[in-house]
């Protein structure tokens, strides 16, 4: 019966990261710590993975009155597995009807079991694909960036392409990583707006704000019909920019910065075409509102407790796996 | 790369070294850098007797319209390989913004560095 409770409990795990989720995306506080929030959601996904998979694994082993993980490992699995099919067999050809039930019982569990084996198998997989078009795109741009870029004394450390509209990005890499800005953005830009700007682009390389948004973006592709999928990406995407601008106005007036974001929003340089998915409705705005009306960061021991909570909610399906 | 781009034919390793008299580059280097050009496909190669001439894949315009598609997300495939700074804005979010700047330029601060 424990195996039962532990699948229950894994399910229900589950259903409170789906649900914790879908109250972080309403939540106000992110915007006060996102690297607090940030922390939050990565838990919620580790956590709504691993005990998505527990359930559907512990619904699809026999007996279960170990540990999930283990009895999978164990070698003696398979072979229960085997006799205890073999048995559902010999069952039903002895019980007739009643064997019959243990037939469909035995083919749901198996049926579970391929499930949960195949869903992690899928998000593992997501997440190799994932990390390998970036590391792709990223050789293409280093490749053509090494023809195309020069430097320019405006802005030390970052390279410049003869691209008319304001562009700023960052390329990350294991080693290095790039700023890239265009020919556009020099012209558009003041002096110390362009600081503002490499101050941000460099807080998102050097903290590899890529890599945190990396499995988020995953689970995006991997679910592309998946509203939650979607709101999650969005949500952590802005609160790596809202990380990066709050590196970016350390030891700067907040004002070159938000005047730099509403130059380039007011650019209007790259309009969407068809197809593209729209730029976020409102998260220009809030950022800009975040840094002209600061807000207090949430206070330490709430913090604390959402760490805590976080914490807590990745080691239950991780204890439950592994015991 | 910027000498191939100037001209409209394709070059042989020679002629590359004599517009790149500045540089004052071996012979050799230059043939390494326009053979390692074509093994990326940036260059096209022929053969002209006994040498090879060389000539762009795409014209810049094109590398640099790639470049920054992809760089600023506009090809649909996210690809978490690049963070940018802001995107465009439309509509009432544009307001917000056009507000948002008159106010911090109404504090007398501004920014001295613009122009």
């Amino acid at each position: 019966m424990k195996g039962l409770a532990d699948a229950a409990l894994l399910a229900a795990v589950a259903m409170g990261s789906v649900l914790g989720a879908s109250a972080l995306v309403q939540a106000r506080w992110p915007r006060r710590s996102p690297a607090t929030a940030i922390l939050l959601w990565q838990a919620l996904g580790l956590a709504g993975g691993l005990a998505a998979v527990g359930t559907l694994v512990g619904m699809g082993l026999p007996g279960g009155n170990v540990g999930v993980v283990r009895s999978v490992v164990h070698l003696g699995t398979l072979f229960r597995i085997g006799t205890w099919l073999r048995f559902g067999t010999v069952a039903s050809a002895a019980y007739g009807k009643f064997g019959s039930m243990s037939v469909v019982l035995a083919a749901f569990r198996l049926t579970c079991l391929a499930a949960g084996l195949a869903l992690f198998a899928s998000l593992c997989w997501v997440l190799i694909a994932a990390s390998a078009a970036a590391l792709q795109a990223r050789r293409r741009q280093r490749a053509l960036l090494a023809l195309l870029a020069h430097g320019d004394p405006k802005v030390p450390g970052a390279l410049v392409v003869d691209y008319p509209s304001a562009a700023a990005y960052c390329l990350p890499g294991r080693r290095s990583g790039i700023v890239v800005v265009s020919v556009g953005t020099l012209q558009l830009l003041g002096r110390r707006e362009l600081a503002a700007v490499l101050a941000h682009e460099q807080a998102h390389l050097r903290e590899r704000h890529d890599l945190v948004l990396l499995p988020f973006t995953a689970l995006r592709r991997a679910f592309p019909r998946s509203a939650m999928c979607a709101e999650a990406h969005r949500a952590v995407a802005l609160l790596v920019e809202m990380l990066a601008d709050d590196r970016a106005v350390r030891g700067r007036p907040a004002r070159e910065l938000v005047s730099a974001l509403v130059r380039f929003g007011m650019a209007g340089s790259c309009p969407t075409p068809a197809g593209a998915l729209p730029a976020a409705e409102g998260e220009m705005a809030a950022r800009v509102v975040r840094l002209l009306h600061p807000v207090r960061p949430l206070p330490a021991a709430t913090v604390a407790a959402i760490c805590l909570a976080a914490a807590l909610l990745v080691a239950t399906p991780v204890a439950l796996l592994l015991v | 790369m910027d000498v191939l781009w100037e001209t409209d034919v394709a070059l042989t390793v020679r002629e590359v070294s004599a517009r790149l008299t500045q540089r004052n580059l071996a012979h050799t280097t230059v043939m390494t850098v326009l053979d390692r050009l074509a093994k990326k496909g940036f260059a096209k190669r022929q053969r002209d007797g006994r040498a090879w001439r060389y000539c762009p894949a795409a014209t810049r315009e094109t590398y640099v319209a790639e470049l920054m598609l992809t760089a600023l997300d506009q090809t649909g495939d996210r690809t978490a390989a690049l963070t940018r700074f802001a995107q465009s804005v439309s509509g009432i979010e544009a307001e917000v913004l056009r507000d948002a700047l008159e106010m911090i330029e109404g504090n007398g601060g501004g920014d001295e560095g613009t122009g």
